[in-house]
């Protein structure tokens, strides 16, 4: 048996022996907390480099620059700058001439070859040119076209000039050709006007994402305009006007519910629902933007309420007690001072909505889609599913795409972010 | 556009009603020098949601009602040997017609066809006459009615304030609406599976190989191909949140006691929202990071210790999943630590006893509740998680424990059944919505589960 009773000084010389000990162990565990701090940042970290490292080349591209001789009479042969005209012209060849002219292709084979070198968007280029500016006619121009995306993997060094020629996508020709444009200056590394201009494009040195981006902000809008009056009018009734009976509470238990549902769950809804029983069609933002406001109603309608809470019922009694009716109370006093704290669970739910990609998968707005869409009834699609379809694609340069594209998202969702921090410090009142 | 038409227009007579009982309003307190019940824009306001609110009302069912009446009288007008022929089938001969209805035509209908779709659109044009004429004129009529009761007695602004009211509680059925949607949906479809499929195969078979119908019947004969047993999909399910478990919850503890324990206030107001960044990247961000970096990552670093790691493996996705559901962890667990009252502390460090010995022995055991809540909402997190399990850990239905092979998921095998053109009857489709069940009943389960462990085992202070 160990009870043995000891003196207060063998007692304060067991604690002082273990005192060292204990502090040690102290240490320990700050030094844990420490270390798993800095792997979580550190993440961080390495997530923000490996994107931006790869994305920041995502804006920027290989282009050559060719002499073209706008000839009215080939470009445009009907003489109305009509797009049936322009289609009917020989852009392209003129292109090619002008680079033949350079490299000199000898055979049938070699100038196929060489075709390749300018991507296919070339004859889009001039007509969009001569459009633009009319007066090009007659003259002779230097104008900068897209190489194509394997060349520009080769001159970004990921297609590697030792490579057995057989292994390689592109040639021996074609590499000497590059040299040649190289020495004569030809090639420039510049940034990129296809990939904030551009739509989606199965070429990836034409891809962009204003297609997607516009996508984005008409689902957002739909379903800001659609979350935000019924999360707010929720919060209202469930914080200043409901009693507190077995309805109220049902439809607490509700929302609450709704928040733990996975995301996809709402994309399976909105299948069902809005497509399959409603006859809507897909891929239009209307209905992508539906089932992103039922997504978020929970976050908008928890926030509201706490800010609805967070206003003292000092405020309400003064009202009531100068002759304000309950309603004239709600939209006169509580909801102005509540607006700080609705509005940045609004901007939080709305930055959870942009970067959601599942539930808009179900919905079909991963359909290609070259268009940009007019309206929310146009088939469209969101930068979150851009980004998970390039990731898809094999050519080396849709990663750089994707990467650039993640940038742009990530901004929009920082700045989002940023603005409801800024509004929660900025409108905070104490109370 | 049309639609987009009457509704200005219902809207314009209504703001035109709002001035004419707003100025009856002022009127009467000029003339009679009477005092009105209200203040005079309560009328004017009155008058608007009496003319606006019933025109609305019937717009919507009309606009909802006329397709379901259409498709119930175009079945007169299909000839009685299609209606008799085989393969006849409503739904497929409404969407032809639907189509030529919209001028999209596919080869050359049969002549009926088209003459249905013309019968249809005489009623389309039939009917926007029709609620033209009923809208607009409903407008008025309530409209007037509203204004003619504007007199010194009438209480306008009780009745605002009543529909009002009636407004705000109608939006928090939504709510309901939305999860009754949700069940109904799902339930429904599952409901159809099961009849095809028995549960006890879905639940407890240990092959999944899905397989369309139609490939099945056109196929190289191999009859039965599909099976839909689902455990393969709740062990990559499992597999993976175990990873992620193993990567977010040390780190998450540890910086969750670090920020509420030692850290200084400063040090405080700049981690925690760095950590709860991490919860604020989007999916498919994380998911481009595990396929794209993470998982070549460990297969490199694989082969130099002489594993094979798949391509996409479960390890990556988890581990990244895992980096996702850190602030999930830390922050309540963070919140709830700090919920813990000082006195406890303080009684600690009267008795003698270290930082450690107090977090260790008094703050976590009272925060327990809290923190084990945190690590169930994180896990139903990441069984609810799609985009990162879609992009990394492939879609092979392994049965296997080992993190290093590709599995797949409940959420990933949804996404690929239901993305892109499906047939609605097939049991593959369908199997998608017994998958959604299983895993809303999971998660609902595993977030009444944490609510119940915070309500039952919460210390009361005070």
């Amino acid at each position: 048996m160990n009870n043995k009773f000891i003196t207060p000084l063998e007692a304060s010389d067991k604690v002082k022996k273990s005192i060292a000990k204990r502090r040690a162990k102290d240490n320990r565990l700050k030094l844990y907390g420490r270390v798993a701090i800095s792997l979580a940042v550190c993440f961080l970290l390495i997530l923000f480099y490996s994107i931006f490292s790869k994305g920041y080349s995502g804006f920027f591209q290989y282009y050559v620059t060719l002499d073209i001789n706008f000839d009215r009479e080939r470009i445009d042969p009907k003489g109305d700058l009509s797009d049936n005209s322009l289609f009917d012209g020989e852009a392209s060849k003129i292109v090619n001439e002008s680079l033949f002219s350079i490299i000199q292709p000898q055979g049938r084979k070699a100038k196929k070859q060489a075709k390749k070198i300018v991507s296919s968007g070339k004859d889009v280029r001039i007509a969009k040119m001569v459009k633009n500016d009319p007066s090009l006619f007659g003259t002779t121009t230097k104008v900068k076209f897209a190489l194509d995306d394997d060349i520009d993997s080769f001159l970004r060094g990921y297609i590697k000039r030792e490579t057995p020629e057989s292994e390689r996508r592109i040639s021996n020709k074609v590499i000497e050709y590059i040299d040649k444009l190289n020495e004569e200056g030809r090639i420039s590394y510049e940034f990129s006007d296809y990939i904030l201009s551009g739509s989606a494009s199965g070429n990836p040195e034409m891809a962009g994402i204003k297609g997607a981006f516009i996508g984005s902000m008409l689902t957002l809008s739909v379903c800001l305009l659609i979350a935000f009056p019924l999360g707010v009018a929720t919060a209202i009734y469930l914080e200043e006007v409901a009693k507190k009976n077995k309805i109220t509470e049902f439809i607490e238990v509700n929302i609450n519910n709704l928040a733990a549902v996975p995301s996809v769950v709402f994309g399976i809804m909105g299948l069902a629902i809005f497509i399959s029983i409603f006859g809507m069609p897909r891929s239009i933002p209307l209905v992508g933007g539906m089932v992103l406001a039922l997504m978020t109603l929970p976050t908008i309608i928890i926030s509201s309420r706490a800010a609805i809470r967070a206003v003292p019922p000092s405020v309400r009694d003064a009202a009531y007690g100068i002759g304000a009716s309950k309603l004239q109370v709600i939209f006169h006093h509580v909801i102005p001072l509540a607006m700080p704290g609705m509005l940045t669970g609004t901007i939080i739910g709305m930055a959870q909505a942009l970067g959601e990609t599942a539930p808009l998968l179900m919905i079909g707005m991963v359909a290609f889609i070259v268009d940009v869409p007019n309206s929310i009834l146009d088939p469209g699609t969101v930068l979150p599913v851009q980004i998970f379809m390039w990731a898809d694609f094999a050519e080396r340069m849709f990663i750089q795409k994707t990467s650039a594209a993640i940038i742009v998202l990530l901004g929009f969702l920082i700045s989002m972010n940023a603005l409801a921090v800024y509004l929660r410090k900025r409108l905070e009142r104490r109370w | 556009m049309f639609n987009f038409y009457l509704l200005s227009s219902v809207l314009l007579i209504s703001l035109i009603f709002f001035f004419l009982g707003n100025n009856r309003a002022k009127n009467l307190v000029k003339l009679n020098q009477k005092n009105l019940h209200s203040l005079t824009h309560y009328y004017g306001v009155y008058s608007l949601l009496a003319s606006l609110l019933p025109a609305l009302g019937i717009f919507f069912i009309f606009t909802i009602c006329d397709d379901l009446i259409f498709a119930e009288l175009i079945k007169k007008h299909i000839p009685k040997e299609v209606v008799a022929s085989k393969d006849y089938n409503f739904t497929i001969v409404l969407a032809q017609i639907n189509n030529s209805v919209e001028g999209l035509i596919f080869g050359t209908p049969p002549q009926w066809v088209t003459n249905a779709a013309e019968i249809w659109i005489s009623w389309i044009h039939k009917s926007q006459i029709i609620t033209v004429i009923i809208c607009i004129s409903t407008a008025l009529i309530s409209g007037f009615l509203g204004y003619k009761k504007i007199s010194g007695n009438f209480r306008s602004r009780n009745a605002v304030e009543k529909i009002v009211m009636s407004i705000l509680a109608v939006s928090s059925v939504i709510a309901i609406l939305t999860t009754i949607a949700i069940i109904f949906s799902v339930v429904f479809e599952s409901i159809r599976f099961f009849a095809l499929i028995p549960y006890d195969e879905f639940l407890f078979g240990t092959v999944w190989n899905p397989q369309f119908e139609g490939a099945e019947r056109a196929g190289s004969g191999q009859e039965g191909l599909s099976q839909y047993g689902a455990i393969p999909l709740f062990a990559g399910t499992f597999l993976i949140s175990i990873i992620a478990l193993c990567v977010s919850v040390p780190v998450g503890l540890f910086s969750a006691i670090y920020l509420s324990e030692y850290a200084t206030s400063k040090e405080r107001a700049f981690f925690k929202p760095l950590l709860e960044i991490l919860a604020g990247i989007p999916t498919v961000v994380y998911g481009f990071f595990a396929a794209l970096t993470v998982a070549p990552f460990l297969r490199s670093s694989g082969s130099i210790f002489g594993l094979d790691v798949a391509s996409e493996s479960a390890l990556a996705a988890g581990l990244v999943m895992g980096i996702m559901i850190i602030p999930f962890i830390s922050s309540l667990s963070d919140d709830v630590i700090n919920a813990v009252p000082q006195s406890l502390r303080d009684a600690g460090y009267g008795l003698g006893s270290t930082k450690n010995e107090t977090v260790i022995k008094i703050v976590l055991p009272a925060a327990l509740p809290g923190v084990v809540a945190s690590i169930i909402l994180a896990v139903s997190r990441a069984v609810g998680e799609t985009m990162i399990v879609v992009m990394a850990a492939g879609l092979a239905a392994n049965l296997t424990a080992n993190p290093l092979d590709a599995v797949t998921t409940v959420t990933s095998q949804i996404v690929t059944i239901l993305v892109g053109d499906q047939e609605f009857e097939s049991a593959k489709t369908l199997s998608a919505f017994a998958l959604a069940l299983t895993l809303i009943i999971i998660t609902l389960g595993m977030n009444f589960y944490a609510l119940h462990v915070v309500k039952k085992y919460r210390e009361q202070y005070e």
